[in-house]
C-alpha cells in the first residue's frame, strides 16, 4: 500500500544525496533526513503487524457471530471520523473553507456507521443465548451431553 | 491552540489505547458471553479516538462538530434499532457505502486543506508531500470503489434492481480500460497536483466500483458484502497512511483482514475462487436450464404425515435456510422444537456457512427466535451426524442441501460442501413450490424415496405440523 511512496521518496532520498555529495546544489530539500527512519516506513510496519493480529483474532471468531463481526468491523472501520473531525475542525483565519464543509459531511456519514454499526451488534449480541439449564436435564435427551457448541474455527 | 491541547506523544498514546480496544471487540466475538464485553471496549475505544482528536481542537468548531456528530448518530440509532435482523445484509451494504463515502470526503479535505493534516510542503506538488499524495490516491479510489460497490450491493439484496448478473458484451475490456485510466490519472495526480487530476480519479473509482458489482449474482452477494467490508478496511488504512495515524492503520488493517477472511471462508463454502465470484456472472444462465426439466415424480404429504413421521422419531435436525427468513417462519419453528423437545426427541439446527444472505445471518435469525446457540451447530460438526438422525427438516433451504454437490461433476455447485441430509432416515422438505432453488439448480433430494415434500409457505407448514403434534 505505502510501497510505492516508499519506493519513490527512498529514489528521491537517493538523488538528493547524490546531488549533495557531487556539491552540484547547496539548498537540500529536507525530503528525508538520512539518520531518521522515513514516517512511510513506520507506517508500513504498524500496517503489517497490524493485518497478523486481524488474521490471528479474526480466524478465532465462531462462525455463530459472523454477522456481528461484520457489524462490529463496520463501526471500526468509520474510525476515519478522526480524520474528518481534524478536517471539520481546522479552520483557516476564522472562515468556512471547503475542506471543513467536507470534513463535516464526513463526520455525519462516519457517525451514521459507528451508532448503528454498535447499536446493531449489541442488539444481536443480546439475542445469543445459552439453554436454560434446567430444561436441558428434562428433555430426555439420550446421552445427556450438550450438543456440539460451536467453538471457534482453526485457520 | 485549543482548549486542552495536549502534547502529540500523549495523543498517539491514547490512539494506541483505542487501538487496543479494538481488537478486544473483535477477540471477544470468540464467544457469545465476552462478545457483548467486547462490544462495549469497542465502543470505549471509539469514544476515546474521538474525544482525543477533538481535544486538540480549536475550541470555536466544537459546537459544529458535536452537532454533526449528534445528527449522524441519532440517524444510526434509529435505523440500528428499528432494522428486521431478516434486512440486516442490506444494512451492512448501506453502511459500507457510507464508510467508502466519508473516506472520500476525508481524502478530499485533506488535499484541499493540507496544512491542517499536516501534510504540506512547500516544495511538493500543489504543496502536498509526495507520499501522502500517492498514499491519498490509494485511499481514495478504493473509498470510491467501496462507495459505488456497495450501493450497488444494496440495492440487488433490498430488491430495488434485478438480481440477475448484468453482462453485456465488453465488459471485461471496460473494466480494464477504466483500470488502466486509474493507474495513469494516479500518475498524473502524483506529477501535477491538479484538483482535476483528484477528482477524475474519483469518478474513474466511482465508474469502476459500479462496474465490478453490477455483473455478480444476488445469490454472490454474501461474497460482496464480505469483499466490500474488507474494502472499507483498506479506505481507512489508506487514509491513516496519508496522515500519518496509527489508530487509523491498525483499524483499517484489522477490518481488511477481517472482510478477507470472511470472503474466503464464504468462497470456500461454495467452493469457487474469489476471482471466479467477481468476473464469473454466475446464475446468468439459471432461467433457462430451469425451463428443460422432465417432471419426475416426487412424493408429498400433509402436517399429519409428517407430524406423525417426527413423533416417532427420537432425533430431528432443522436445516434452515434464507426462505425460513423470508416467511418469518424462526418463531414457528422454535415452537415445533420446543414441542419435539416436550416428547423426548433430540433437536439440533444445521447451519451451512452460506445460508441467509450474509455469513452468520441465520444464527442471529434463529438467536431472535430464542434458539439457545449451543442446539445450532456448523456444517463440519453436524456433518456426519445425519446418517445416524431419524428426521431431517429442511426449511427454506435448498442448494446447501443438494446431493448433486457430491455426485453430478456436470452440476454448477459440484464440489461444494453440502449437509448430507439425504444420509437421514426421512427428510421433510419444506417448500412453496417445485422450482428450483437461488442458484437455479434442480434438486435431485426432492425425488428420493426418503423424502417427503411439504408443500407450502414455510411458517404456514410449521404452524400446521405443530398443531397436528
Amino acid at each position: 500500500m505505502g510501497l510505492a511512496a516508499l519506493v519513490l521518496d527512498m529514489l528521491r532520498g537517493t538523488l538528493v544525496a547524490s546531488a549533495g555529495a557531487a556539491g552540484a546544489t547547496d539548498a537540500l530539500p529536507p525530503a528525508a533526513h538520512a539518520d531518521a527512519v522515513d514516517p512511510v516506513v513506520l507506517s508500513l510496519t504498524v500496517f503489517v503487524l497490524a493485518c497478523f493480529i486481524g488474521y490471528y483474532v479474526v480466524w478465532r471468531v465462531t462462525p455463530a457471530l459472523h454477522s456481528p463481526l461484520m457489524a462490529v468491523t463496520n463501526a471500526i472501520s468509520s474510525v476515519i471520523i478522526v480524520g474528518a473531525v481534524i478536517a471539520a475542525g481546522s479552520t483557516i483565519d476564522g472562515g468556512v473553507t471547503l475542506s471543513q464543509v467536507m470534513g463535516f459531511i464526513a463526520v455525519t456519514l462516519a457517525a451514521v456507521n459507528i451508532f448503528g454499526g454498535f447499536v446493531i451488534a449489541q442488539r444481536m449480541l443480546g439475542k445469543f443465548r445459552k439453554k436454560p439449564r434446567v430444561l436441558a436435564g428434562s428433555t430426555g435427551n439420550p446421552t445427556g451431553d450438550s450438543t456440539g457448541n460451536s467453538t471457534g474455527r482453526k485457520p | 491552540m485549543s482548549a486542552l491541547a495536549m502534547s502529540p506523544n500523549l495523543a498517539a498514546m491514547l490512539y494506541l489505547v483505542a487501538s487496543v480496544c479494538f481488537i478486544l471487540a473483535l477477540r471477544g466475538l470468540s464467544s457469545p458471553e465476552s462478545a457483548r464485553r467486547g462490544n462495549i471496549l469497542g465502543i470505549f475505544g471509539m469514544v476515546l479516538a474521538i474525544g482525543t482528536t477533538m481535544a486538540n481542537l480549536q475550541a470555536v468548531t466544537l459546537p459544529m462538530i458535536l452537532a454533526a456528530l449528534a445528527l449522524g448518530g441519532a440517524i444510526g440509532t434509529v435505523i440500528a434499532i428499528r432494522i428486521q435482523m431478516t434486512a440486516l445484509p442490506q444494512l451492512v451494504a448501506a453502511f459500507h457505502s457510507l464508510v467508502g463515502a466519508a473516506a472520500v470526503f476525508v481524502a478530499a479535505a485533506a488535499y484541499y486543506n493540507p496544512q491542517a493534516m499536516g501534510i504540506a510542503t512547500p516544495d511538493g506538488p500543489n504543496g502536498i508531500r509526495l507520499s501522502s499524495l500517492i498514499e491519498m490516491t490509494i485511499g481514495t479510489a478504493i473509498g470510491a470503489i467501496t462507495f459505488t460497490g456497495s450501493v450497488v450491493a444494496f440495492a440487488k439484496l433490498q430488491g430495488l434492481v434485478s438480481g440477475a448478473p448484468l453482462i453485456f458484451r465488453g465488459q471485461h475490456v471496460l473494466n480494464a480500460l477504466i483500470g488502466a485510466g486509474i493507474i495513469a490519472v494516479a500518475v498524473w495526480l502524483a506529477m501535477s497536483g491538479l484538483p482535476g487530476a483528484f477528482w477524475t480519479l474519483v469518478a474513474l473509482s466511482l465508474a469502476i466500483g459500479l462496474l465490478l458489482i453490477v455483473p455478480i449474482g444476488g445469490a454472490d452477494m454474501p461474497v460482496v458484502v464480505s469483499m466490500l467490508n474488507s474494502y472499507s478496511g483498506w479506505a481507512a488504512s489508506g487514509i491513516g497512511f496519508t496522515l500519518h495515524n496509527n489508530l487509523l492503520i491498525i483499524t483499517g488493517a484489522l477490518v481488511g483482514s477481517s472482510g478477507a477472511i470472511l470472503s474466503y471462508i464464504l468462497c470456500t463454502a461454495i467452493n469457487r475462487s474469489i476471482i471466479n465470484v467477481i468476473f464469473g456472472g454466475f446464475g446468468a444462465d439459471a432461467a433457462s436450464a430451469g425451463a428443460a426439466k422432465e417432471q419426475r415424480p416426487v412424493k408429498t404429504g400433509n402436517a399429519e404425515d409428517a407430524a406423525f413421521i417426527m413423533k416417532n422419531a427420537s432425533s430431528v435436525i432443522i436445516v434452515p435456510g434464507y426462505g425460513m427468513a423470508v416467511a418469518q417462519a424462526q418463531h414457528a419453528l422454535r415452537e415445533l422444537a420446543d414441542a419435539l423437545k416436550g416428547h423426548g426427541i433430540k433437536v439440533r439446527y444445521a447451519i451451512h456457512p452460506v445460508a441467509g444472505r450474509m455469513p452468520g445471518h441465520m444464527n442471529v435469525l434463529l438467536a431472535e427466535a430464542n434458539v439457545p446457540y449451543d442446539e445450532v451447530v456448523e456444517l463440519e460438526e453436524i456433518n456426519r451426524d445425519f446418517a445416524m438422525t431419524d428426521v431431517v427438516y429442511v426449511i427454506g433451504a435448498n442448494d446447501i442441501t443438494n446431493p448433486a454437490a457430491r455426485s453430478d461433476s456436470k452440476s454448477p455447485i459440484y464440489g461444494m460442501p453440502v449437509l448430507d441430509v439425504e444420509k437421514a432416515k426421512t427428510v421433510l422438505f419444506v417448500k412453496r413450490s417445485l422450482a428450483s432453488g437461488y442458484a437455479g439448480i434442480d434438486n435431485d433430494l426432492f425425488y428420493r424415496d426418503n423424502t417427503m415434500m411439504l408443500l407450502g409457505d414455510a411458517k404456514k407448514v410449521t404452524e400446521e405440523l405443530l398443531k397436528a403434534l
